[in-house]
């Protein structure tokens, strides 16, 4: 009895002292081997009398698993802490950057025309384009402005070299309209965004900004729809459902009534700032029942139809939106300007 | 056109504050640019009399003087020290009193020099007021000692200015808004009666219109004996200063103050410069060529066979509607006048003055119409004022008369009203605002006749009116409607691109957006394109933006400079935008998505060795650009690029862009450490993609097998690929090259090519014999056409 107890005292201790599995393996077999303790102990059964035999025996298959247990605990924790250095061995720094190419960035004209597109498109508006070398007669005549109207002297207007004065950089983008009139029988809905070019530099003028013309043309249009669509418009646009608007009345000369719209400035909530010249207001777009003149050029009949159009700078709403306020630095191309947008 | 509202206010004054009339000219269409005080605030000036003046002590130039501000016999003068060289006994100036906060000081009691000083004796500068007086501003002989400065200069009046929009000519003098203020609030329009002048000779200068056609009225009169030594009343340059407009003498002063007033431009001749005085003839002509006039400017021009002159027997006097001559200017030795009352046609006027370079208040205003129902009565103004203050005889006026701009009656049909604003307005509702702008009309049913004014040039057709009667109702009356229209889905195509889907694919490949402007310079485009025709501007903005550019190369180069300088070391940047040619007798517009890429392929970070992005590795930015279409690389030579480091770009022939590292001489020249890859797409073909057309996926497995082949190291690539791929197996799916190799084991001049092939059999699955057949004969093929050598 007492030799059975010291075998697993001493198996015990000797288990318990081994941590690695090879050297486990070997002192398994010291007791489960061929020669093994346990193997001798069990060969020593046939020399015992039946009687004792049994007793012996279930002593011996207890030992038998008693010793397993402690072999199997051992192994398990050998193998858990080896796994646990290895898992120790390997942690990452998570918070190191990841790794990669980076994202570039969209310009932030692109953008603000891209939402302008976007929220005329949901209200069914197609979208054009037209060259931006014009003619004079599209970009004046057909526009209702003849040659020495005062309005032609407001859109420092340039003009290609060539033996004629013939041709331009657009001023607006209100060709389109007119060539697309020529193209498209009523109803039109459509919108006509673009680089337009002006002979003006400074802080609010570029030589070259963009514009987004818009047309209605149908048999039901008014000035009263007019105000709603562009308030519906700029309220969508700027995300700001207190926003003030107000038209007052103004001059084009290919829309009567033509109006300007103004929304309340952004900047001082319509108190008056520097801003807004202290008027609490900024203008945002220019717009009007089409004139008849304009539609005769595009052969539609002006008591049939009826239409609205509207022009806005682009620059200007960027600007207003994204708080920049020099114009030209969209120009310029700075890349630390340029990655604030994205 | 700017005025002071105390001006306007004596022809309508309605009950409403200055910041209320200034919204209501808005709402009208006059919108109000700006609204400022006729004087910054400062309190505590009065008028002051000064009483004595003894020198300084101790400095030449400061005087000490007794000041009376109070004209209470028992308050003792105020000892002020003064440096203004126009200080005088019996001079009566503003004085700001101990305490007083000028706009840019405040006063305190102070020595200066030793001697004690009890405020300031003041220049109209150091109060901030805009008339052009040297020293302290002295005020007329009865101004009342002791009184507020401020309320006695009426520093308080508001300065209008109005940007008026160019169809409201009518609006070009106070009488005009005036009228426009009564019609917008009701108010009664009081305008100064004009008396007939009563006529003291029959002098008179006879006219000859010989352009009746240009100048359909014309009328002149002889004032003789004006004293021109006199000063123009203090309440006239008031109004004209603040008007913006600097007093020259009475004569000129009361010209000018009448256009402001009525509208009517006017012009006084001196009549002794006149030939033949009032034996000779005024003449309204066009200008001979080569004839020459020197401007009231001093400016001498050329006058071209489209100027409209006045002239006498023997030269041109004046540029007619635009400018004076300055021969016969009314200067102050000038004692009689012939005075000019005319209507110039707006078209005979129009850009004259900005063809020329002069700024002209008169051509400003005859350009966009001026009232020729008030020609007459304008001049009889003038010549009413230029005798109150400078006396003399007038003459009779002499009117001369041709054809007159019609003003035809427009229908205005209240269903028209109804239809273009989107509100019903009652007739009754129409009659009112037509007869609150004093309009002209007669009711017919539930329709208008108006006959616009003579000084509404604005008015011809029923839209017109539309306009004037929601201007008046109110455009914020209005209420904001929707339309009723049908709805239709808008067509989309799926095998288009957008432009929004492509830049999006630039973006997420690490390129950021850029734009520039379409003109640029015209040596950049030989440079870049070789182009020595550009597009030309007329009237560039600047030298160096004087040509519309034909592609996106100048831009992205300067960008990257601009960039550099600014310590970016990796600039990776696109741009979407049109480009010119010239076509014809026309121009080619055509849509362009450029790129450049400079530095590290990665931003320098952790754990990724640096390297710099290179040809291949842009070639897959394009690749993904034109994803799913194949497009071929064929070296060829561009002004801008390396000439062995340039491709073009081909979807089947046709062109579709280039790739290439920036030729090194324009990297030299741009002083770019390092060399640029850029590239250039055509936009539309771009856009194109097949619409995906799906196909069985085979059942059977595929077999792969590696060819490695030994070839000549100007063998491309593509061209070994093109030869396996035209041998057509069906059962081949793919063949593509996995690597290149140069260095050990290969000779110098040659490089190892290793492609992979994948075959397939759609029916059943392949045996190794047949996918080594169709090996060996892709290798055959190999060593037949570029002497490869099988490597193993």
């Amino acid at each position: 009895m007492n030799n059975l107890e010291n075998l697993l005292n001493e198996a015990t201790i000797l288990f318990d002292s081994i941590d690695n599995i090879s050297d486990l393996e070997q002192a398994k077999a010291r007791y489960f081997g061929k020669s093994g303790a346990l193997t001798e102990v069990l060969k020593g059964l046939k020399n015992l009398s039946p009687e004792e035999r049994p007793i012996m025996g279930g002593k011996i298959n207890k030992l038998k698993e008693a010793l397993e247990t402690r072999l199997n605990y051992r192994r398990e924790l050998i193998l858990s802490k080896k796994m646990e250095a290895q898992l120790a061995g390997e942690a990452l720094d998570v918070t190191l950057p990841g790794r990669g190419p980076g994202m570039g960035g969209l310009h932030p004209i692109t953008k603000t025309l891209e939402r302008i597109e976007t929220l005329f498109s949901s209200m069914g508006f197609a979208v054009a384009s037209g060259p931006e070398i014009e003619t004079d007669f599209y970009n004046f005549t057909a526009l209702n402005i003849p040659e020495d109207h005062p309005a032609r002297a407001m859109h420092d207007t340039f003009y290609i070299a060539e033996e004629e004065n013939k041709h331009l950089l657009r001023t607006h983008t209100s060709p389109v309209q007119i060539r697309y009139m020529q193209n498209k029988n009523p109803p039109i809905r459509v919108i006509a965004p673009g680089r337009v070019y002006r002979c003006d530099s400074d802080v609010t003028h570029t030589p070259m900004f963009h514009q987004v013309e818009g047309l209605w043309i149908d048999e039901n249009v008014n000035f009263s729809a007019l105000k709603g669509i562009l308030i519906d418009f700029i309220t969508q646009f700027s995300e700001h459902n207190e926003l003030s608007t107000r038209f007052r009345p103004s001059f084009f000369p290919f829309t009567e009534p033509s109006a300007e719209m103004d929304i309340s400035c952004v900047m001082c909530n319509n108190k008056g700032c520097r801003v807004c010249g202290h008027t609490g207001w900024l203008e945002v777009l220019g717009c009007g029942m089409v004139h008849p003149e304009v539609l005769k050029h595009a052969n539609i009949d002006s008591e049939k139809y009826n239409g609205f159009a509207f022009g806005m700078g682009v620059e200007r709403l960027a600007m207003l939106r994204y708080g920049v306020s020099d114009i030209r630095m969209f120009f310029e191309n700075d890349l630390r300007f340029l990655k604030q947008f994205n | 056109m700017k005025f002071p509202e105390s001006w306007l206010r004596t022809l309508v004054n309605p009950r409403i504050s200055s910041s209320e009339l200034a919204h209501s000219l808005t709402m009208a269409g006059l919108e109000v640019e700006a609204m400022e005080s006729a004087a910054p605030d400062f309190n505590k000036v009065v008028v002051a009399e000064i009483l004595s003046v003894n020198k300084h002590p101790n400095a030449d130039r400061l005087n000490i003087c007794q000041v009376s501000v109070d004209e209470a016999i028992n308050k003792e003068p105020l000892q002020i020290v003064c440096g203004a060289s126009n200080v005088s006994v019996g001079a009566k100036v503003p004085c700001a009193l101990i305490g007083a906060r000028l706009p840019n000081m405040v006063i305190k009691r102070a020595k200066v020099r030793g001697v004690e000083s009890f405020g300031m004796l003041c220049s109209a500068n150091e109060l901030g007021i805009m008339e052009e007086t040297e020293g302290l501003l002295l005020l007329p002989k009865d101004a009342p000692i002791g009184e507020n400065f401020r309320n006695y200069y009426d520093l308080d009046d508001k300065l209008f200015t109005l940007n008026l929009t160019p169809n409201r000519a009518d609006c070009l003098g106070i009488l005009g808004i005036a009228r426009e203020v009564a019609a917008i609030s009701s108010e009664k329009l009081i305008f100064p009666e004009i008396n007939l002048v009563k006529t003291k000779n029959s002098d008179t200068l006879a006219v000859c219109i010989d352009e009746p056609d240009a100048c359909p009225l014309y009328c002149g009169r002889v004032i003789r004996d004006i004293d021109l030594g006199v000063s123009t009343p203090t309440w006239m340059i008031r109004r004209l200063e603040r008007s913006g407009i600097r007093p020259i003498n009475a004569v000129v002063d009361v010209t000018n103050y009448v256009m402001l007033e009525i509208g009517q431009p006017l012009h006084a001749f001196d009549l002794a410069k006149i030939s033949n005085n009032l034996s000779g003839i005024i003449h309204v002509r066009y200008a001979n060529s080569g004839e020459k006039l020197q401007l009231l400017n001093g400016e001498e021009i050329l006058l071209q066979p489209d100027m409209l002159l006045i002239s006498d027997e023997i030269k041109p006097l004046a540029l007619a509607g635009i400018m004076g001559g300055n021969e016969t200017k009314v200067d102050l030795g000038a004692t009689d006048l012939f005075l000019e009352s005319a209507f110039f046609m707006p078209k005979v006027i129009a850009g004259k003055h900005i063809q020329l370079g002069i700024s002209s208040d008169s051509a400003h205003r005859f350009e966009r119409g001026v009232d020729f129902g008030a020609t007459r009565i304008a001049m009889e103004r003038a010549t009413g004022l230029i005798i109150d203050i400078c006396g003399g005889y007038p003459g009779p006026i002499t009117e001369t008369k041709g054809e007159l701009p019609k003003r035809k009656p427009i229908l205005l049909r209240e269903e028209r009203v109804r239809r273009i604003l989107g509100i019903k307005l009652e007739p009754s509702k129409i009659t009112e605002i037509l007869q609150r702008l004093q309009f002209d009309f007669s009711v017919k049913n539930t329709a208008f006749d108006v006959i616009p004014p003579t000084y509404r040039f604005d008015l011809s057709i029923e839209e017109d009116l539309v306009e004037e009667i929601a201007r008046i109702y109110g455009y914020h009356n209005i209420p904001a409607g929707l339309p009723n229209a049908s709805i239709n889905i808008l067509p989309t195509a799926e095998a288009v691109k957008t432009p929004m889907q492509l830049r999006r694919i630039c973006v997420t490949r690490d390129y950021q957006e850029v734009t520039n402007y379409a003109f640029v310079d015209a040596e950049w485009e030989k440079n870049y394109s070789n182009n020595s025709s550009p597009v030309m501007l007329k009237n560039p903005i600047s030298s160096q933006l004087n040509a519309m550019r034909s592609n996106l190369i100048g831009g992205l180069v300067s960008n990257l400079k601009f960039n550099l300088n600014r310590k970016q070391t990796r600039v990776r940047i696109f741009e979407v935008g049109s480009c010119f040619l010239k076509e014809g007798d026309g121009y080619a517009q055509s849509e362009k998505l450029g790129g450049l890429c400079y530095g590290g392929i990665v931003a320098e970070q952790w754990g990724s060795p640096e390297r710099d992005a290179d040809f291949y590795d842009v070639k897959s930015d394009i690749e993904a650009l034109f994803w799913p279409e194949v497009i071929n690389f064929e070296i060829e030579a561009h002004p801008a690029l390396h000439p062995g480091k340039s491709s073009h770009i081909l979807i089947g022939k046709k062109l579709a862009g280039w790739i290439g590292e920036l030729h090194p001489k324009l990297q030299q020249e741009s002083a770019l450490p390092k060399p640029a890859i850029l590239f250039e797409l055509d936009l539309d073909i771009l856009a194109q993609r097949t619409l995906p057309k799906a196909e069985e996926i085979p059942k059977y497995p595929s077999v792969r097998r590696d060819i490695a082949v030994i070839v000549a190291d100007n063998i491309s690539a593509s061209s070994i690929l093109q030869s396996m791929n035209a041998l057509n197996f069906p059962i081949i799916v793919e063949i593509s090259l996995f690597d290149i190799y140069r260095g050990n084991g290969v000779d110098n001049g040659k490089k190892s090519l290793a492609f992979r092939v994948l075959l397939q059999d759609t029916k059943k699955t392949l045996t190794d014999e047949e996918a080594d057949s169709v090996t060996k004969e892709l290798i055959k093929v190999l060593e037949n056409k570029f002497e490869a050598k099988l490597r193993n």
